[in-house]
């Protein structure tokens, strides 16, 4: 096991070469300025989001086949070095591709496929982020892993400090789901929590970031590297469909991160000759209680205006975010949308694909299936076209949602004769 | 009025290297005047040529997004902190 970089040297010497594997520079999404890799994450220029660019060597399917079963297959293609896979880290991705046959006959699809991201280490595709967000503060010097947070990710970072023997400080609002508090806390990291929204708990990270030295908030000061990480879901689903790509994909949409990284690893598989370039139509998806980007997209704007969140949907309610513009760039380029449904179809939805294939989703995955439902129903979704729906966390972070929707269908007295008279008239 | 305010570690260039100034006006418009005069240039990294908030800067006067409050005529009252942001990512 490689020992973790000597900060103090990093601070000498700077990150060492390969640090940042086949990365080569930043580069501003706004208005294209380029500077060098380190632990910046807005433009000097324009205060535009820095992206992570690269000259990428020509890599094959079959070098990717051979790595492991974990996002580090994909290590060329991520500013990690070539030997991430021998630091300690969660080890997530290559989680199941469903081939989601019940559901699709219930929605009126052809062909559903459901990426479960519930199935990483801590149950969310924040795993994915926090990895790369992890081995991009180490290689820089950093020392703390930190995070705002509105539950997914606090988990994640909790759980990869704790792997990679770091410390870690984790700010999270206080009404936050009980069990997303606890599925923190359990890794020993510094809990705070913070009277006020998420946006309050993101104001205040900032500001700490811009005052502790030697602090990695994965989402502000490496946020750059951090954000690669969901380019994994776009490798895996084309690798999983035997590298090919789906012709319209759902994704949950908080900030907004996720959706654009998507669709950016689409477009480095098609470049790198991994999958035959075709259209990919890329659909957002929305709680009413926080649907900013939604809104915007109905208006026809390209600035989205903030909302105050109110939706049982906390790891999507984001009401400032960041990649908003973003998002409506790639799904009006792609042919898609974005659109939102509210809680009463969120919760339905969380219950339509346990119920047709046994996949317990938390509150954003309700959206996701919600979004894709309405989105048929509407004729905006081809039933024909084969479709990849995004689940991006587990139900058993969210259980208030589903609290009184479910539970037992009787209770009865420990006897046959009272097991037979409650089970006379449900004999199939 | 004389309001505080937090600046960000890449507008830092402008202050000095502090990481808060004060700055006198009675709406944000009025701040980010009083702050381009004491720091020259810093008021262009916060607005655009057509003089409005950049799409990705956040300003807050105390807790207060001022994009609900009224963008640059958002009100200052004496004492109110106020914060520069760059947008981040989720979480």
């Amino acid at each position: 096991m490689t020992t973790l970089i000597d900060p103090a040297l990093t601070a000498v010497n700077g990150p060492r070469e390969g640090a940042f594997g086949n990365a080569t520079h930043l580069v501003c999404r706004a208005c294209g300025a380029e500077g060098p890799l380190g632990p910046f994450y807005a433009c000097m220029e324009c205060f535009g989001p820095l992206e992570v660019g690269y000259a990428f060597p020509e890599i094959t399917r079959e070098q990717i086949e051979a790595g492991p079963r974990s996002i580090w297959r994909y290590a060329p293609l991520l500013p990690v070095p070539a030997d991430i896979a021998t630091f300690r880290s969660t080890d997530p991705g290559f989680t199941r591709l469903v081939d989601a046959g019940n559901l699709a006959a219930d929605l009126g699809l052809k062909r559903l496929w459901v990426k479960d991201d519930s199935g990483n280490p801590t149950h969310s595709f924040k795993d994915r982020v926090v990895a790369v967000a992890l081995s991009a503060a180490r290689e820089l010097g950093l020392k703390v892993l930190a995070c705002p947070s509105t539950g997914n990710l606090a988990n994640a970072v909790a759980a990869a400090a704790a792997r990679a023997g770091i410390r870690s400080v984790v700010l999270v609002p206080e009404n936050l789901e009980k069990q997303k508090i606890l599925a923190s806390a359990v890794y020993d990291t510094t809990l705070i929590a913070i009277e006020g929204t998420y946006d309050d708990v993101n104001k205040l990270a900032s500001e700490i970031a811009g005052e502790e030295e030697g602090w990695a908030f994965v989402n502000v000061n490496v946020r750059p590297y951090y954000a690669e990480g969901s380019k994994t879901l776009a490798y895996e689903i084309a690798e999983q469909l035997g590298w090919r790509l789906p012709d319209q994909i759902v994704i949950p949409v908080a900030s907004g991160s996720q959706l654009t990284k998507i669709d950016k690893g689409i477009g480095e598989l098609i470049k790198l000759g991994l999958v035959e370039d075709k259209p990919v139509k890329i659909f957002g998806a929305q709680a009413t209680g926080c649907s900013p980007i939604a809104q915007a997209y109905r208006a026809g704007q390209d600035v989205v205006a903030p909302v105050k969140p109110n939706t049982i949907a906390k790891s999507l309610a984001i009401g400032n975010p960041a990649d908003g513009p973003y998002v409506l760039d790639v799904v009006r380029r792609t042919g898609g949308l974005i659109a939102d449904v509210d809680d009463t179809v969120v919760v339905e939805n969380i219950q339509r694909l346990a119920r047709t294939e046994g996949i317990f989703a938390e509150t954003a995955g309700g959206v996701t299936i919600g979004v894709t439902a309405k989105l048929i129903a509407d004729g905006v979704l081809d039933p024909e076209a084969e479709t990849v729906v995004i689940n991006s966390g587990d139900g058993l972070k969210t259980l208030d949602a589903v609290a009184d929707k479910v539970g037992p269908k009787t209770t009865i007295a420990p006897s046959y004769e009272a097991f037979a008279e409650f089970w006379k008239g449900r004999r199939p | 009025m004389s309001a505080s305010v937090r600046i960000p570690t890449i507008l830092r260039n402008y202050t000095g290297g502090v990481g808060e100034v004060t700055a006198d006006g009675s709406t944000l418009g009025e701040v980010l005047e009083s702050l381009e005069a004491n720091h020259p240039g810093i008021r262009s990294r916060v607005l655009d040529d057509a003089g409005a908030l950049r799409r990705f800067v956040n300003v807050y006067v105390g807790d207060e997004d001022v994009r609900f409050v009224g963008g640059l005529e958002a009100p200052v009252s004496d004492g109110a902190k106020i914060s520069i942001i760059p947008a981040v990512a989720g979480g």
